[in-house]
């Protein structure tokens, strides 16, 4: 029941998203904020760049012990009242929520944000199972109504525009009159709260993701600016927390090293609106609150990265920065990358978690440029890692003979200096008699490239031979 | 069962490491027990005065309003004050914290006030803040019969009053506090930090307050209670 893969298509996907005017028009938009309020956040914190080694080291720490903070987070989850559940893999999650749904007898469940109930496919799940799934916070209702996926990790409908929502509420929402004016962003939110208010109060069980666990005291953080997850966890009969394995932080005060990052890299604020430690269900005296509280921890091929080369990449927050700074992720969108995690922290997570036969098409939509790694508040070298799968694809020979072919044609001409001058030497001239002054609309062989954009013939000499000349000048 | 067997057999073979490395037992038991202090940002570390005007400072750039008050008396007034000025009827619910309860509330003759959690009737609530934390102008809340959790989510408007020694500059102080009042490795059921009024970016990424919590929040500083 695992979220269906689509990577393997990545290039026929970012062929699609280049051609559709309101994804590029919404990326366009979306590009600007985020870098500048990250920035603006981070130049307001001078202690920013220490406080990203001491969490890159504190994660390293934690999942070198990550068997025994996980014992140490369930025994205080229990003492506090709680239930931890394992899951192996998405099935066995899945099945986990829905007995207790079942057993409620729900018949909606309110939901938090959460990645990893996108990674499980939770709501065709339920749904198919006669449990209907409300997504709270805006975005994921936005797109539950579209029938889509999240295109970025905490901005879920990034790729809508303005007039398509208005489209949709006005397609959902046939009970309000048809007449009313939404042409303010402000109206649109207005509705939604209205229209989710009832249907927090209404659902028996409210799941909800965590951004952390803590485990000195058994808790589950969750961050949110709409208050959405806070309401789903107060308002249902059980609270079920959805979480992979290693979101876990030994105290509050790695908790507090994290949040510090996470937001201001994640959306320029100190912190987010509504950050909520939950631990246990309701107590005695308490006039609200829910009467069970579950943890679902999901495994689903993490504990296999430990101790290997791709370990780093569990260091993740899930902020967004990387592909919030990424060139691919702003041309071609969230989508493209065909399953969960878009941008680069997907282009190194998905072939982890679905295999590099299915995900070794993303690691290549890179240009390596280096940005993700500047901005990850957790310092995961995201280019060294997207080289790793290069690597690997290369050795199982996943790609298509056409790449092998002209890797190997580039390799002997890169291994052999004297070839490999005279080559592009003769190449140049080649291509300026073919572009003279000017630009070659088509080139053949660089199709994918003259497809898009014109191909800037050569105008002098290779750069080997005018940094040659340079330094004899001087 | 089966499944949590696995995943710890699967944890500790990737890591290549065994169950019985008392070494490790004893790292992983001793950060949990001492809960070291990371890196702290110097912006909180200041005297009483200075953290007082660095927490107005943060709670208004979060989009919240705040006000200082001498004592607990002068609350009453600046409840109604408060509702007059967004047109709300003069009526709070709050819950059984008996530092609200003693307040004389009656000095102010038409405000209603009810006691108890919020069923989503109510437009405004008041709510007795555990602490408060001036490097990000942020609330903490403890859940419990003394101040619901509820009414700091479903009411339109939210009326906090914190008490201007329980403001400390930065989290931790803060996580002390609440290991005294509860126990070591105890939390209360929910820990709220609320900075600011409730907002989504999620259309076109333009701010807009008001989301699903409330639309405004009104910090009361108490500076002498």
């Amino acid at each position: 029941m695992t979220q269906a893969v689509n990577s393997p298509q990545f290039n026929q996907n970012a062929r699609k998203a280049l051609d559709d005017s309101y994804l590029q028009k919404a990326l366009a938009r979306s590009e600007k904020g985020f870098i500048e309020r990250r920035k603006a956040a981070v130049e307001k914190l001078p202690e920013y760049d220490a406080l990203r080694d001491s969490a890159r080291d504190l994660k390293d720490h934690i999942l070198a012990h990550l068997d025994l903070y996980l014992e140490a987070y369930e025994k205080n989850v229990i003492a506090s009242g709680g239930h931890v559940h394992w899951a192996a893999n998405a099935e066995e999650a899945n099945e986990i929520i829905l007995n207790i749904c079942q057993r409620l007898n729900a018949k909606s469940v309110a939901k938090g944000k959460s990645m990893i109930s996108e990674e499980t496919g939770l709501n065709t799940y339920l749904e198919a199972r006669g449990i209907k799934p409300i997504e709270t916070d805006l975005g994921e209702y936005i797109i539950q109504l579209r029938g889509e996926t999240p295109s970025h990790l905490i901005a879920p409908a990034l790729h809508v525009t303005k007039e398509q929502i208005e489209a949709d509420f006005r397609r959902a929402h046939t009970d309000l009159p048809p007449e009313r004016n939404l042409d303010e962003p402000t109206s649109l939110l207005a509705e939604a709260r209205a229209m989710l208010r009832d249907k927090f109060l209404s659902a028996e069980v409210g799941i909800t993701g965590a951004n952390f666990l803590i485990a000195e005291t058994g808790s589950s953080v969750i961050v949110t600016n709409e208050g959405n997850g806070d309401l789903t966890q107060t308002l249902a009969k059980a609270h079920i927390v959805i979480s992979s394995i290693e979101k876990v932080v030994p105290t509050r005060e790695d908790a507090a090293t994290f949040l510090r990052l996470l937001a201001r890299t994640a959306s320029g604020t100190d912190l987010s609106v509504y950050t909520t430690f939950s631990t246990g269900a309701r107590r005695e005296g308490d006039p609200d609150g829910p009467l069970e509280y579950h943890v679902v921890l999901l495994d689903n091929g993490r504990s296999n990265m430990l101790g290997g080369k791709f370990q780093e990449m569990l260091r993740c927050i899930r902020c967004g920065a990387c592909m919030n700074h990424c060139p691919v992720f702003h041309a071609v969108g969230g989508h493209a990358y065909g399953w969960v995690y878009p941008g680069p922290m997907g282009a190194v997570l998905t072939p982890s978690l679905v295999g590099v036969e299915k995900g070794g098409q993303l690691p290549n939509a890179s240009t390596f440029c280096g940005r993700c790694e500047e901005v990850c508040p957790v310092r995961i070298p995201l280019p060294k890692l997207m080289r790793n799968w290069r690597e690997r694809e290369f050795e199982r020979h996943l790609q298509p003979a056409s790449v092998r072919y002209g890797l190997g044609i580039w390799a002997m001409f890169a291994k052999r200096p004297v070839l490999y001058r005279r080559a592009t030497a003769l190449a140049m001239k080649l291509l300026r008699l073919l572009g003279g002054k000017g630009r070659l609309r088509s080139l053949p062989l660089a199709s994918g490239w003259t497809r898009h954009r014109d191909f800037p013939a050569p105008q002098g000499e290779t750069f080997q031979t005018l940094w040659k000349k340079r330094d004899a000048s001087r | 069962m089966k499944s949590r067997e696995a995943i710890f057999a699967n944890i500790r073979k990737s890591l290549r490491v065994s169950n019985d490395d008392r070494l490790r037992h004893e790292t992983v038991a001793a950060r949990i027990e001492q809960h070291p202090r990371n890196l702290i940002p110097a912006r909180g570390q200041k005297p009483d005065r200075e953290r007082l005007e660095l927490f107005l400072e943060m709670v208004e750039s979060a989009k919240a309003s705040i006000v200082l008050l001498e004592t607990k008396d002068d609350i009453p007034a600046e409840v109604a004050a408060y509702l007059r000025s967004k047109n709300l009827p003069q009526s709070i619910r709050h819950g059984d914290d008996e530092r609200l309860s003693l307040i004389p509330w009656a000095k102010e003759r038409t405000l209603e006030v009810t006691k108890g959690a919020s069923d989503g009737a109510q437009l405004a609530s008041v709510s007795y803040s555990f602490g408060a934390v001036a490097e990000s102008g942020t609330l903490v809340m403890v859940s419990g019969a003394d101040n619901p959790t509820t009414l700091n989510f479903l009411p339109d408007h939210h009326l906090v009053v914190v008490d201007e020694r329980d403001i400390a500059g930065d989290y931790e102080s803060v996580w002390d506090r609440i290991r005294v009042s509860f126990g070591a490795n105890k939390m209360p059921r929910a820990v709220n930090w609320i900075t600011g009024p409730s907002r989504s970016g999620d259309i076109e990424q333009t701010h807009l307050l008001g989301a699903h919590g409330p639309r405004s929040l009104h910090v009361l500083v108490v500076r002498n209670s």
